[in-house]
C-alpha cells in the first residue's frame, strides 16, 4: 500500500507526458460547460483533449511566462476582451479555415483572424413587470437620466461584463461622452454593486431595485433550473432589448484563439470548427442557454420565447481595445 | 545553503517586486485621485475588525476551556477548532445565500410583516461589516488554538506564585497568564491578520474594495504590472512594519519555560450564571462559524447531490487530500531546517531571507503563483535552449505545469504558518537544553533529532496539521498553476459557485469541510496533551 502510494505520487510529480496529436486546452470557460463537447469531440475523431480551467487573466499570465515552450495550443475566455489582450501579448497566431470563417459572423471574430467567437450572450436590461412598462425605457444612454435615481441594480466593475459594455460606448460615443454616463448612471444605482448577474435580478424581483443588467444566459438558467425560489425571481422580471432604434443591444461571446507556438495547431483548428458544428452549437444553447453564433442554428426554445433583437455589430475586438480606460472611467465615477 | 533555501522560498515574492522600480507615475495619479483612499481605509478597518473580532471570539473561548469546567466543556475543547475547516469564500457564500435581500429569512420576515423593501432595516452582510464577520468566525480559531495551547502549557507554577503573591482569579489572568502567552496570542493574530490581507475571494464577493482587489484591478483592468506589484510592495510594507513593531515591543523580554515542575491545572468548577455565560461565550462562535453554514451546505448538498456526486468526485477527494498531505510534509521540512538553523547560526541575512518568505502569507495566492511561474518558466526556458543547443530538440516544461510547481507554490504561501509554530515550538525548549546535548557529545543534528523532536511533538503535528487544512482550502495558486485534467474539491466548488450556482457547489464545499474536519480534531487532541513536564 505504502509503495504503491508513493508510486502515484511520485508519477504525480513528474512533468505529465503529453502525448503527440492531443490538443491541450487553457480555458477560462468552466469545465462544466465545455467538457462534454470535448469528450464527444475525442469520441468521434480520436483526438484526445487536455484541459486547464482558471481565470481569463491569470491564464493569459502563464501562457506568456511559459512563452515558447507552453504546451498550450487553444486558449477559451468567457469575454472578447481577454482575448484582444492575449492578441496585444502576442499569444495567438492567425488561423485559416474555411469553416471558420464561413460559419463565424465577421463582427464576432477578430479582423485578423487571430480569435473566433464560438456562443453569444447578450446583456440587455430587465425590468420588474409590475413597477415599469417597457414605454419607459429606450437605451443604456437614457439610464443615466434622473428619472431612474435609485431603481438601478448592476454588479461591481471588476467584473469584465461591465467593462466591455462600458469599452462598447467609449468605441461609439468616445471617453468624455461615456464618462459623463457613468457619472449619471452611477448616480442611479439603488445600493452599491454587489454579488453577480443572478443577484441583480434577485434584488430586483424582491423589490429592491426596478431595473437589473444581467447577462441573458443567467436568466435563462434562473428560468430553466431546478432552484423555485430563482424561477419564481426570474418571472418577476422582464426582458427589455435597449438600442434597437440605433446600434443595438450590447453583446459579448465566449470563444477561442490558437496559441503562437502550437504544437498541434492543426487539431486544435479542428476542435474550433467541430465546436461551430450544428451539433456543438446546438449543445452550447441548451445546456447554458447561449445564442449560437452561427447562422442557421436555432437558440433554445425558452431563448426563442423571449424574441428576435438587433444585436450591436461592433466588432468585438474594440471591447479589449477600450477595457483600460473603461476601468478608469468607473473609478472616476464611484462605480465600486 | 540555509541561506540558498531561504532565498529560493523568497525568490517568487522578490519576482513579483522585480516590476517595483518601473516608475508608473501617472497610473498613481490616477490611483490617488479615484480609488485608493478606499483601498487604504477598507483595508484598515478590515484589519483592525477581523483583529478585534479574532481576540474577542477566541481568547476568552480559550481561557475558559484550560481553566474551567462548565456543561459542554470537553466538545467544546475540540469543536471550537472546527471553524478552521471552512473556507472563508464558502462561508461567506451560505451567509449571503441565508441573509440577502432575497434570501429566506429577510423573504419570511417579509411574508409575516407585509413590509417591502425600505420599510424596515436588516443589515447587509456583502458589506465591511460582514467581511469582517465572515472572516472573524472562520479565522478566530487560530488565537484560539494557540492561546489555548499556551495557557495549558504554562507551569501551574507561576500561577499558584501569583495566587500566593496576593492576585485573584482574574488579576492572575490578566497580569500573569495573558502576558506568558503573549507570543503564542499574537502568533494566532498575525496568522488571522496575514490571512485577512490575502484574501480575494470573500471581500471580492461582498463589493468591498481592499488592496488586495485593487492589486487584481490595477493589475488586469489597468493593464499596469509596475503599480500593481508597488501597491503589493505597499502591502508588504504594512506587514513589515506590524511584524517589526511587534518584535520591537517584546525588547529583550524571552518565554522560555523556566520551572519544568508540573502538576496538574485544578480547573473551576462553574456553575449557575457563570456556567451559562461560559456555555454561550464558547456555542456561539461555534454556531455562527460552523454548524450554522454546514446546515446550510448540506441542505443544498442533499437538493443537487444527484449532479454532483459522479466517478469524478472520487478523484477530486484524492487529489485534494493528497496535495494537502505532501505540502504539508513539505512545509514541515523547510519550518524544521530554517527554524533550527537559525537557532543555531543567527545569520542576519538568513534572518531576513526567512521573514521575506514568511510574508508569503499575507499575499494573495494569484501574486504567488505568478511569482513561482517567473522564475520557474525562465529556468524552463534556459533548459531548452540548452536541450536544443545539444540535442536539437525541445525538452518541453519540466517545472511549470508540474505539481512540483504548485507544491512549491504552497510552502512559499504556507511557511509562515509552519514557520512560525515551529519557532514557538523551539522558542520554548530552553537554550541550556542544546548545551547539555551538545557538551553530553552530540553533534548538532542529534540534538534535533533527539533533543527537540521528542521534546515538541505537538508542535509538530499542530504545523503539520495547520497547513494541511489551508492547502485543503487554498483556491487561487491551484486554479493557477495546476497540471492538465487535474482538479480539487476547492476548484470544482469555485467553478460552480463562481458561475453562480451556489446549491451546487453545495456537495465539494462540504466535502472540503469534512476533509479538514479530522486534522482538526487530531490536532485538538494533540494540543489537549502538550503540557510542559509532561515528557
Amino acid at each position: 500500500m505504502k509503495k504503491l502510494l508513493l508510486g502515484l505520487v511520485i508519477a504525480s510529480l513528474t512533468a505529465p507526458v503529453l502525448a503527440e496529436g492531443e490538443v491541450n486546452v487553457y480555458s477560462a470557460r468552466k469545465e462544466q460547460l465545455i467538457k462534454p463537447l470535448f469528450d464527444k469531440f475525442t469520441e468521434q475523431t480520436g483526438i484526445a483533449v487536455n484541459l486547464v480551467t482558471g481565470k481569463d487573466d491569470a491564464l493569459l499570465e502563464r501562457l506568456k511566462l511559459e512563452g515558447e515552450n507552453t504546451p498550450a495550443d487553444l486558449l477559451m475566455t468567457a469575454d472578447a476582451g481577454r482575448l484582444y489582450r492575449a492578441v496585444e501579448m502576442e499569444l495567438t497566431q492567425p488561423v485559416t479555415s474555411a469553416i471558420l470563417q464561413k460559419d463565424i459572423p465577421e463582427n464576432l471574430r477578430s479582423p485578423d483572424n487571430q480569435w473566433f467567437g464560438l456562443t453569444s450572450r447578450a446583456r440587455p436590461i430587465f425590468y420588474v413587470k409590475d413597477k415599469v412598462k417597457p414605454e419607459e425605457l429606450s437605451t443604456y444612454e437614457d439610464l443615466a437620466d434622473p428619472k431612474w435615481k435609485g431603481r438601478i441594480c448592476i454588479r461591481s466593475s471588476d467584473n469584465i461584463y461591465n467593462q466591455s459594455m462600458l469599452g462598447s460606448m467609449i468605441a461609439l460615443n468616445g471617453v468624455e461622452k461615456a464618462q459623463a454616463w457613468a457619472d449619471g448612471f452611477v448616480k442611479n444605482f439603488a445600493r452599491p454593486p454587489e454579488g453577480g448577474d443572478r443577484d441583480q435580478i434577485k434584488a430586483a424581483a424582491a423589490g429592491q431595485c426596478d431595473i437589473a443588467i444581467s447577462n441573458t444566459y443567467y436568466y435563462g438558467q434562473m428560468l430553466a433550473g431546478e432552484d423555485a425560489e430563482d424561477k419564481a425571481a426570474a418571472e418577476k422580471v422582464a426582458i427589455f432589448w435597449p438600442n434597437q432604434a440605433d446600434r443595438g443591444t450590447h453583446i459579448n461571446i465566449s470563444g477561442a484563439a490558437v496559441t503562437r507556438t502550437a504544437n498541434n495547431k492543426d487539431n486544435a483548428v479542428k476542435l474550433m470548427e467541430f465546436l461551430v458544428s450544428d451539433e456543438s452549437q446546438e449543445w452550447y444553447a441548451e445546456a447554458n442557454q447561449e445564442y449560437p453564433v452561427k447562422a442557421g442554428v436555432a437558440p433554445s426554445d425558452l431563448l426563442k420565447g423571449w424574441g428576435e433583437f438587433k444585436a450591436d455589430s461592433l466588432n468585438l475586438s474594440e471591447l479589449g481595445k477600450h477595457n483600460a480606460a473603461a476601468v478608469r472611467i468607473m473609478d472616476k465615477a464611484g462605480w465600486k | 545553503m540555509l541561506l540558498a533555501m531561504a532565498l529560493l522560498t523568497a525568490l517568487p515574492i522578490l519576482a513579483v517586486f522585480g516590476y517595483v522600480f518601473v516608475p508608473a507615475p501617472e497610473v498613481w495619479q490616477h490611483l490617488r485621485d479615484t480609488v485608493l483612499t478606499d483601498y487604504l481605509l477598507n483595508t484598515l478597518w478590515l484589519v483592525l475588525g477581523v483583529g478585534f473580532g479574532v481576540l474577542l471570539l477566541g481568547l476568552p473561548a480559550a481561557w475558559l476551556n484550560s481553566m474551567c469546567r462548565f456543561p459542554g466543556q470537553r466538545l467544546f475543547e475540540w469543536a471550537l477548532l472546527l471553524p478552521l475547516a471552512m473556507p472563508a469564500y464558502i462561508i461567506a457564500y451560505t451567509y449571503t445565500g441565508m441573509l440577502d435581500f432575497s434570501g429566506p429569512v429577510q423573504s419570511l420576515l417579509r411574508d409575516m410583516t407585509g413590509w417591502g423593501y425600505g420599510d424596515y432595516y436588516f443589515p447587509n452582510v456583502r458589506s465591511l461589516g460582514g467581511a469582517i464577520l465572515m472572516l472573524s468566525l472562520v479565522l478566530f480559531p487560530y488565537v484560539y488554538l494557540l492561546a489555548r495551547a499556551a495557557f495549558l502549557e504554562q507551569s501551574i507554577c507561576v500561577l499558584e506564585v501569583s495566587r500566593t503573591l496576593g492576585s485573584n482569579q482574574w488579576q492572575s489572568f490578566f497580569r500573569v497568564a495573558l502576558p506568558l502567552a503573549r507570543p503564542a496570542i499574537i502568533t494566532g493574530l498575525s496568522l488571522a491578520l496575514m490571512e485577512t490581507l490575502a484574501d480575494f475571494g470573500t471581500v471580492q464577493y461582498f463589493g468591498v474594495t481592499t488592496f488586495t482587489t485593487g492589486i487584481f484591478r490595477t493589475w488586469f483592468g489597468l493593464g499596469d504590472h509596475a503599480a500593481a506589484s508597488q501597491l503589493a510592495a505597499l502591502l508588504m510594507g504594512f506587514v513589515f512594519v506590524l511584524i517589526l513593531l511587534e518584535r520591537w515591543s517584546r525588547h529583550k523580554a524571552r518565554y522560555h519555560h523556566t520551572s519544568s515542575k508540573y502538576s496538574r491545572l485544578p480547573r473551576y468548577q462553574l456553575r449557575g450564571g457563570m456556567a451559562l455565560a461560559a456555555v454561550l461565550v464558547c456555542a456561539l462562535p461555534l454556531l455562527l462559524g460552523f454548524v450554522v453554514p454546514v446546515g446550510q451546505l448540506l441542505y443544498w448538498s442533499i437538493t443537487t447531490a444527484a449532479n454532483g456526486l459522479d466517478s469524478d468526485f472520487i478523484k477530486l477527494v484524492w487529489h485534494s487530500l493528497m496535495l494537502a498531505g505532501l505540502a504539508a510534509l513539505f512545509a514541515l521540512l523547510l519550518a524544521l531546517i530554517l527554524g533550527y538553523g537559525k537557532r543555531l547560526s543567527n545569520d542576519p541575512l538568513v534572518n531576513l531571507a526567512s521573514r521575506i518568505a514568511a510574508m508569503g502569507y499575507a499575499i494573495p495566492g494569484t501574486v504567488i503563483a505568478i511569482g513561482v511561474l517567473i522564475p520557474f518558466a525562465w529556468v524552463d526556458t534556459q533548459l531548452n535552449n540548452l536541450s536544443k543547443q545539444w540535442f536539437g530538440s525541445n525538452v518541453g516544461l519540466l517545472l511549470s505545469g508540474t505539481l512540483f510547481t504548485l507544491l512549491f507554490a504552497y510552502n512559499v504561501r504556507f511557511l509562515s504558518v509552519s514557520l512560525q509554530t515551529v519557532e514557538a515550538g523551539l522558542g520554548k525548549i530552553k537554550p541550556t537544553i542544546d548545551n547539555a546535548g551538545r557538551s553530553l557529545g552530540l553533534s548538532p543534528f542529534g540534538v534535533l533529532h533527539k533533543l527537540h523532536l521528542p521534546l515538541m511533538k505537538g508542535t509538530l503535528l499542530t504545523a503539520i496539521l495547520l497547513v494541511f487544512v489551508d492547502v485543503l482550502k487554498e483556491l487561487p495558486a491551484t486554479l493557477i498553476l495546476r497540471p492538465f485534467n487535474f482538479n480539487t474539491l476547492a476548484v470544482r466548488a469555485y467553478e460552480l459557485a463562481s458561475d453562480e450556482r451556489l446549491a451546487d457547489a453545495g456537495l465539494p464545499s462540504l466535502m472540503i469541510v469534512a476533509a479538514g474536519i479530522i486534522p482538526v480534531i487530531l490536532l485538538s487532541r494533540s494540543i489537549g496533551k502538550s503540557r510542559a513536564g509532561e515528557h
